[in-house]
């Protein structure tokens, strides 16, 4: 079995899985359950100033469900940790001394003030945190008093308060980011121009979950009114896989270590992080929607994953990824590719003709001599998964290559060489050849 | 039979009567919201569906289903009963497993096909329940059509041409309409009354006079109708019962299955019911079946059925012979009953041996056995009673009729079990009904 020890920043564990900041890390009684299951490490449920901020006590969760109820999507309107510091610094100590393989970061959230920097960085350090991750996520309530999403969304807040931590801090210093941007490039510039260690992203998402269709209220509501939460979970992994890519592919960030989160619900999801840039990774909502016991899965299924492609290690995952994510002006407009059905697994559901044949381009029969029959028309086809992506059977649909002869859709021959947008006739601004 | 070992053969309460109801309570049970959002999940959504294809009334199966998954249920009944008025009672007798079901991609699949059927009682209880109208009459045509029958072919043409503004007049031989929706059907298959419930919803509409106890052929003539009205209709079924041709065949204790059965379905303490120790259902049909089955759930000790052919040729599908044998009944193939006596009220019954000739056909074989059971019953088949039927032609003994239903008498129609091509089952009937509503509608409003 491959190797699954981790070491980030130094910062060792069993396993690249870190709990994130969230409800799962909020007191020692999960931690400890947590670790008792196998979880690598975990980032303290955010800390703030004493006094402790106060939660609704109302509904703080709610989920987009599929119609099995499955939970895709997730939404939360819960601040940082509603216990006293103190409660929290002798707990994260106590933690730190039974487990002391396992990581342990302290999130922390504090207002735009030097001296408050100052004054609880050391403090928290003392419990023998093994790092801090700054909290400059937070999308709801935290963001309105001037923390969180609204340090995240100006770097050079992200600079500031991160020159402050690392300048009180001896341990190291990872920022969280907010995805709540348009670029996730000056953010993670300015974390790296403050000196910080990691980042690790994505924070949640602004957002709206529904209404109530009996009321035509916010859904959910605290007393008939509601706010906007952080989205989380399965649905927003794509969006976090690009913002780590774009970091890790970047000239000016590509040297920052990364933390990847957003989604990850099982050992592949964690692959497209590690194999796209980061070099470890973190959970909530996973542990929120099923348990602590999904660490089994995670772990075994990446472990044999790393076997299956005779990798020894989680390190050499990382980044594999990045090198294939490019531009869409260098694509290789060259190339040709065509959708082919395999008679034997089709179960003829249709889906794939009435898609390309409302929406896109035509190029699947419904019937051949009569019969009920799917077919690619290669005359037609261009390609675009959008039947791939459709067809309920795996890999009943693939995309194949043509590689020599000629592209019967556009009558032109294939050829070897690579050309794409930078030089394309149709492009004004093209580059000589 | 008055003999003191044949009433003791022969009597009722077997069973008691909680284990009677519960025999006869719903074969298939209801789903719950959260079964069917899961069962509907199944669906593909499949375009031009081949499980609509398979439905003879060509229900939009994908677009009833899609409309479950986002609770909009009466969207969901809506699209099923525009298609088939009779969604209720197809969705509980239909045999899906060789319609819809068996047409369903997931087969392919996985072997395991969508809950049509299921999930069409799902979304057509309610409305049946609470009696929401969903169907409104266009302007009214002026015109009147005689429906005779009804049954699931009358009911059918009758609502259809309700709704599209002509008046119409039932006329049926039985004192309850539903046909054999409320006299033939397995009693576990339709619980709760849920026959005249539906008879009742159909005919909410408006527009429809409803005159039970009245035969044609004995009470009216076609040509009456013909002059009273601007068209007619005719699904009445088949009124007479086959014969099995051999000597004595009707001795006590010799009965047919249909009469039994519509004796069960209209008892309200089905406990009281007398049934036999041993019983011989000679047959293979789905009538064949069902007595077989019910008789066995009123406590009967020893079921045979008896059929002339084998598994494949039986009219019962391969779920309802699972049924039948689930229940305990022995399903014996390639034998027939050649002789019958009573003694004591005890019947003994000659079986042969049967096998098939070169041609397919049914032979008699050498080897004979005997049977000693206290009924039989018979259920090779029903018959059309050719009463009152002037001037339509019939073909194997059925009314002859064309791909809109019209017989070869002007202004007639007929669909459902009575006309050649009928296949036995409720949903074709309903169709029937439906395609020649439509029909009908076109001559009289274009001629
Ligand atoms: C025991 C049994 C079980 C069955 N089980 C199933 C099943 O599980 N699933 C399934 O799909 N199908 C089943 N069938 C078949 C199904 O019931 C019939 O195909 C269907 O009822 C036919 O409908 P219909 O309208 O043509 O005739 P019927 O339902 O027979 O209705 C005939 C109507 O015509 C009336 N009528 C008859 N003669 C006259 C007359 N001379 N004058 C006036 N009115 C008249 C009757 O009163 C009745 O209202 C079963 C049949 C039987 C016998
Ligand atoms: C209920 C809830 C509370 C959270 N609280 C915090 C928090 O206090 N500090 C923080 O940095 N992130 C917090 N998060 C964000 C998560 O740590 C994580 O970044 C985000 O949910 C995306 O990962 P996921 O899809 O695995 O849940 C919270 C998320 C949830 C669902
Ligand atoms: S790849 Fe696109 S164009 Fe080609 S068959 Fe599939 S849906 Fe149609
Ligand atoms: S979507 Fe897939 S299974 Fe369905 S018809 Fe097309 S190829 Fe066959
Ligand atoms: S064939 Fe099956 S999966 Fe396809 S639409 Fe019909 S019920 Fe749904």
């Amino acid at each position: 079995m491959a190797d699954l020890r981790s070491e980030f920043l130094g910062i060792r564990s069993p396993n690249p899985f870190w709990l994130a900041s969230a409800p799962p890390t909020d007191k020692a009684y999960n931690v400890n359950r947590a670790f008792e299951a196998g979880w690598g490490g975990a980032v303290w449920k955010t800390l703030g100033e004493d006094p402790p901020i106060v939660n609704v006590n109302g509904p703080r969760y709610s989920a987009l469900h599929s119609n099995e109820r499955r939970v895709i999507g997730f939404n939360n309107i819960e601040l940082i940790t509603d216990r006293p510091l103190k409660t929290n610094l002798d707990e994260i100590r106590q933690i730190k001394r039974d487990w002391p393989d396992r990581a342990l970061v302290a999130s922390v959230m504090l207002p735009m003030n030097e001296a408050v920097w100052k004054q609880y960085i050391p403090m928290i350090e003392d419990t023998g945190a093994d790092a801090f991750e700054l909290n400059f996520g937070c999308p709801h309530g935290m963001s309105e008093r001037g923390m969180g999403a609204a340090v995240g969304q100006v770097p050079e807040y992200i600079q500031m308060a991160t020159e402050w931590c690392k300048a009180a801090a001896t341990v190291p210093v990872i920022v969280k980011l907010t995805p709540n941007v348009t670029n996730i490039l000056p953010p993670a510039k300015a974390a790296q121009a403050g000196g910080a260690d990691a980042v690790s992203l994505i924070n949640t998402i602004n957002s709206i979950m529904r209404v109530d269709y009996d009321t035509l209220t916010m859904f959910p509501s605290t007393d008939g009114m509601g706010t906007h939460g952080g989205y989380c979970g399965q649905a927003v992994k794509p969006i976090a896989l690009n913002m780590v890519a774009e970091i890790a592919r970047n000239a000016a960030t590509r040297s920052l270590t990364i933390s990847g989160i957003g989604g990850i619900t099982d050992w592949r999801d964690a692959v497209d992080f590690l194999a796209l840039g980061a070099s470890n990774v973190q959970v909530c909502t996973a542990a929120m929607v099923y348990g602590f016991k999904i660490i089994d899965d995670l772990a075994e299924g990446l472990s044999a994953f790393l076997d299956s492609k005779g990798m020894r290690s989680v390190a050499e995952l990382v980044g594999k990824a990045v090198p294939s994510v490019t531009d869409w002006q260098y694509l290789n407009l060259n190339h040709v590719s065509k959708a082919v059905i395999n008679q034997d697994l089709c179960i003829k559901c249709g889906r794939c003709h009435i898609v390309c044949e409302d929406t896109s381009h035509q190029a699947i029969t419904s019937q051949v001599n009569g019969q009920r029959h799917f077919e690619v028309i290669d005359n037609e086809c261009v390609g675009c998964n959008l039947c791939v992506s459709v067809c309920p059977v795996d890999n009943c649909i693939t995309m194949q290559a043509v590689t020599e002869g000629i592209d019967a859709r556009t009558g032109k021959p294939i050829v070897k060489t690579k050309a794409n947008w930078t030089t394309h006739p149709n492009n004004p601004m093209r580059k000589a050849d | 039979m008055n003999s003191k070992k044949a009433i003791d053969n022969i009597r009722a309460g077997r069973l008691d009567k909680v284990a009677i109801d519960k025999n006869f309570s719903d074969l298939h049970p209801p789903l719950s919201r959260s079964e069917a959002l899961i069962a509907a999940d199944r669906c593909y959504f499949c375009y031009d569906a081949p499980c609509t294809t398979a439905c003879p009334t060509g229900i939009d199966i994908p677009g009833f289903i899609q409309k479950i998954r986002s609770d909009n249920l009466r969207g969901s009944a809506h699209t099923i009963l525009r298609e088939n008025i009779m969604g209720g009672m197809c969705a509980r007798v239909c045999p899906t497993e060789i319609l819809c079901e068996d047409a369903c991609v997931r087969n392919t699949h996985e072997d395991q096909p969508v809950a049509i059927g299921l999930l069409q009682r799902y979304a057509t209880d309610p409305i049946l329940e609470n009696r929401t109208p969903l169907f409104e009459r266009a302007a009214p045509s002026g015109k009147r059509v005689a429906v005779v029958g009804a049954g699931p072919a009358g009911l059918s043409c009758a609502h259809r041409l309700a709704m599209l503004g002509h008046d119409v007049v039932i006329y049926s031989r039985d004192s309850k309409a539903g046909g054999l929706n409320e006299f033939g059907i397995a009693a576990y298959k339709t619980v709760d009354n849920f026959a005249q419930r539906e008879v009742d919803y159909i005919l909410s509409i408006g527009g429809i006079e409803l005159r039970n106890n009245v035969a044609l052929g004995t009470d009216l003539t076609l040509d009456e109708l013909c002059e009273q009205y601007d068209a007619v209709f005719l699904g009445i079924g088949l009124g007479a019962v086959n014969e099995l041709g051999i000597t004595d065949e009707d001795l006590v204790g010799v009965e047919n299955a249909i009469d039994y059965i519509a004796a069960l379905r209209q008892a309200t303490d089905k406990s009281t019911l007398p049934v036999a120790r041993r019983v011989l259902v000679v047959g293979g049909g789905m009538t064949a079946i069902d007595i077989a089955v019910q008789s066995k759930r009123l406590g009967a000790e020893q079921v045979t059925i008896a059929y002339r052919r084998g598994p494949e040729e039986m009219g019962a599908s391969k779920f309802e012979q699972q049924l039948a044998q689930t229940n305990g009944v022995s399903i014996r193939h390639w034998l027939t009953p050649t002789a019958i006596h009573e003694e004591d009220g005890e019947i003994t019954v000659e079986l042969t041996r049967t096998k098939q000739d070169a041609q397919g056909r049914v032979e008699m074989g050498d080897e004979t056995e005997v049977l000693q059971v206290d009924m039989v019953f018979k259920a090779i088949g029903q018959r059309l009673v050719d009463n009152g039927l002037a001037g339509l032609k019939l073909q194997r003994g059925r009314i002859l009729v064309d791909d809109t239903q019209a017989t070869t008498r002007d202004r007639v129609w007929a669909g459902g079990d009575c006309v050649v091509g009928g296949e036995d089952l409720t949903v074709s009937a309903v169709q029937h009904g439906k395609v020649a509503a439509i029909a009908i509608d076109r001559r009289l409003r274009h001629g």
